[in-house]
């Protein structure tokens, strides 16, 4: 079984969002990137079910710039065999899902899987246009993943509860919790990840079909009304008669 | 030239969360002078779907094809992919739901459309643009995105429109087929398992939540959380650390990781304020925090707070609640 597992470069959740001057652009500066945290159900995943097979391999892809390589590497350290870069910014989820669904292709992928979205942009949008690109289906959001042979049963979350769908390969899953416990690095991986192959390859496709024009922080908080304990029942008339919302 | 309406319905009813899909649809069209078409997905009921009217829809596509009634992402994006040539819509407006997104980035790759879910305003359409602003780095910030090409398709999310209500307004509902094949439900579930909701209101569409996070001591003590909840008809909702020890199942965890809600009031219980869970809530229209630590980062986010215990806080609350009604 080949399994894909992209992976997104996002900013660390603890991050506080600030942008350039312009407000055009997200701003870098002294931000710590992590692997998105929904992309790494889907890796752990890959990997636990590759060992349980006994056989298979597991590639992590990329899209992005050579900045993203220390998070691609830990993807290595953490298990999977090698890995590849497409050299270019994601510039929207179009593009993005453009160069996936090229490496799939070409690389012949069983399983190809993702996080839910990434916790920068949000879009929740890569998987169904990786799975429509290449004919194939897609399971989003997927909490639960099981493989038999060639034959997944995955459950899918829905507003109120769950389905269970059984697909053939090849398909595309969107993975969040509770599908696994995401693993993190140990020292021999680190070592390992050192030399695993890194392909970087250039991007293909159409530009993207949109732009962001500017960015805006939400707007501030007036500050906080406070309430005596002994008094919480004022809380309710006040919830009803001030803010209007009961 | 028209606007394409996805309403998702479940047990006869169209969704909360479609209906102001529906209403924020009809405002589009109107602002682009042509008229909101709707197709229903899922269990619907034809009485129900004329009623889509109030919310300024003229005409309902249903396809009486029973297998529709399950969310299947390969005949639902067929099935709006054909209303869409037949109606030649240009703009396709969907629930920016686990449904509405699955099917909305197949039919954008299927339609060449471009795409923007998670949007939070009608569209700027201004200066030969077509804007809108959709919420970005879960729920910390906004972005604008412009949309390029002839067909557009756009995700609004929940709670973040309202359905306006024109009383006495009906749509006309047309049948409608979309040729749909046994290929076409391949991924059909299997089983479709659903939630045992207490009090009946789904978290993703509530307009009232309360939450409890690691304040709360433990699982047993969650009757309080609850209690309140259902004298004010709300949904419950959790911290990430309370799914992480499995105190509360996960569908309920708010937060970065977790869903991002936007209702019209959150109350915060023994939650100290992350910046992760902030994310999540932000965008609520009014939030309470009820906490012992008056240093909690909560209330500097807060519009009300109540600096005390939980375990005597909240059952005033709910005792006032009941006063109330």
């Amino acid at each position: 079984m080949k399994f894909l597992v992209c992976i997104s470069n996002v900013p660390d959740t603890t991050t506080k969002i600030a942008f350039t001057p312009d407000n055009k652009e997200f701003n870098k500066a002294g931000v710590q990137f992590v692997i998105n945290p929904w992309d790494e159900y889907a890796l752990t995943r890959a990997i636990e079910l590759k060992e349980a097979a006994g056989s298979g391999t597991v590639t992590v892809l990329n899209v992005g710039e050579a900045d993203t390589e220390p998070n691609i590497r830990k993807a290595l350290a953490i298990g999977a065999d090698d890995a590849i870069r497409v050299n270019a910014a994601p510039q929207d989820a179009y593009f993005v899902a453009e160069q996936i669904a090229a490496i799939a292709k070409e690389g012949a992928y069983d399983v190809i899987l993702m996080g839910k979205e990434s916790i920068d942009y949000n879009g929740f949008q890569v998987h169904g246009m990786v799975g429509e690109m290449l004919g194939i289906p897609t399971v989003a959001p997927a909490m639960k993943l099981d493989m038999s042979g060639n034959t997944a049963t995955l459950e899918r979350e829905i507003e109120g509860g769950k389905e269970i769908v059984t697909v053939n390969t090849p398909f595309v899953a969107s993975c969040q919790q509770p599908m696994c416990e995401p693993r993190i690095p140990n020292m021999r991986g680190i070592m390992t990840a050192r030399t695993k192959p890194l392909k970087v390859v250039p991007a293909i496709g159409e530009p993207a079909r949109t732009t962001v024009a500017e960015f805006a922080l939400p707007p501030k908080k007036q500050g906080v009304k406070l309430i005596d304990a002994e008094n919480a029942g004022e809380l309710i008339k006040l919830l009803r008669n001030e803010a209007k919302v009961i | 030239m028209s606007v394409l309406v996805v309403v998702e319905c479940a047990d006869g009813e169209v969704k909360k969360s479609s209906l102001e899909v529906a209403s924020y649809g009809a405002q589009v069209a109107a602002q682009l002078g042509t008229t909101a078409t709707a197709i229903a997905v899922g269990h619907a009921n034809e009485a129900n779907l004329a009623k889509l009217g109030e919310q300024g829809i003229t005409k309902v596509l249903f396809d009486a094809e029973p297998r529709l009634k399950d969310f299947v992402n390969n005949a639902y994006t067929k099935l709006i992919a054909t209303a869409a040539e037949q109606e030649q819509a240009k703009i396709i407006v969907l629930a920016n739901s686990n449904i509405g997104a699955a099917v909305g980035s197949r039919l954008s790759v299927r339609l060449k459309a471009s795409l923007a879910t998670n949007v939070v305003e009608l569209p700027k359409t201004d200066g030969g643009q077509f804007t809108v602003k959709r919420g970005a780095f879960s729920g910390k910030a906004f972005s604008d995105v412009v949309l390029s090409g002839d067909r557009k398709i756009i995700a609004v999310k929940k709670n973040s429109t309202e359905a306006k209500h024109d009383d006495g307004k009906t749509a006309e509902v047309v049948s409608f087929a979309a040729q749909l094949s046994d290929a076409d439900f391949a991924d059909a579930p299997t089983q479709v398992i659903m939630q045992d909701q207490a009090g009946g209101v789904l978290l993703p569409e509530a307009e009232l939540v309360v939450s409890g996070g690691r304040g709360m001591k433990g699982p047993e003590n969650w009757g309080l959380i609850e209690d309140l909840a259902k004298a004010l008809g709300a949904g419950t909702a959790c911290s990430k650390p309370v799914s992480d020890v499995d105190w509360r199942p996960h569908h309920e965890h708010v937060g970065q990781t977790g869903i991002t809600i936007s209702p019209n009031l959150y109350i915060a219980c023994g939650i100290s304020g992350a910046i992760q869970h902030l994310a999540g809530v932000n965008s609520s229209k009014v939030i309470v925090v009820i906490n012992k630590d008056p240093e909690a980062p909560f209330f500097k986010a807060a519009d009300y707070g109540i600096v005390g215990d939980v375990f005597d806080v909240l059952p005033k609350l709910t005792a006032a609640v009941k006063a109330l009604n």
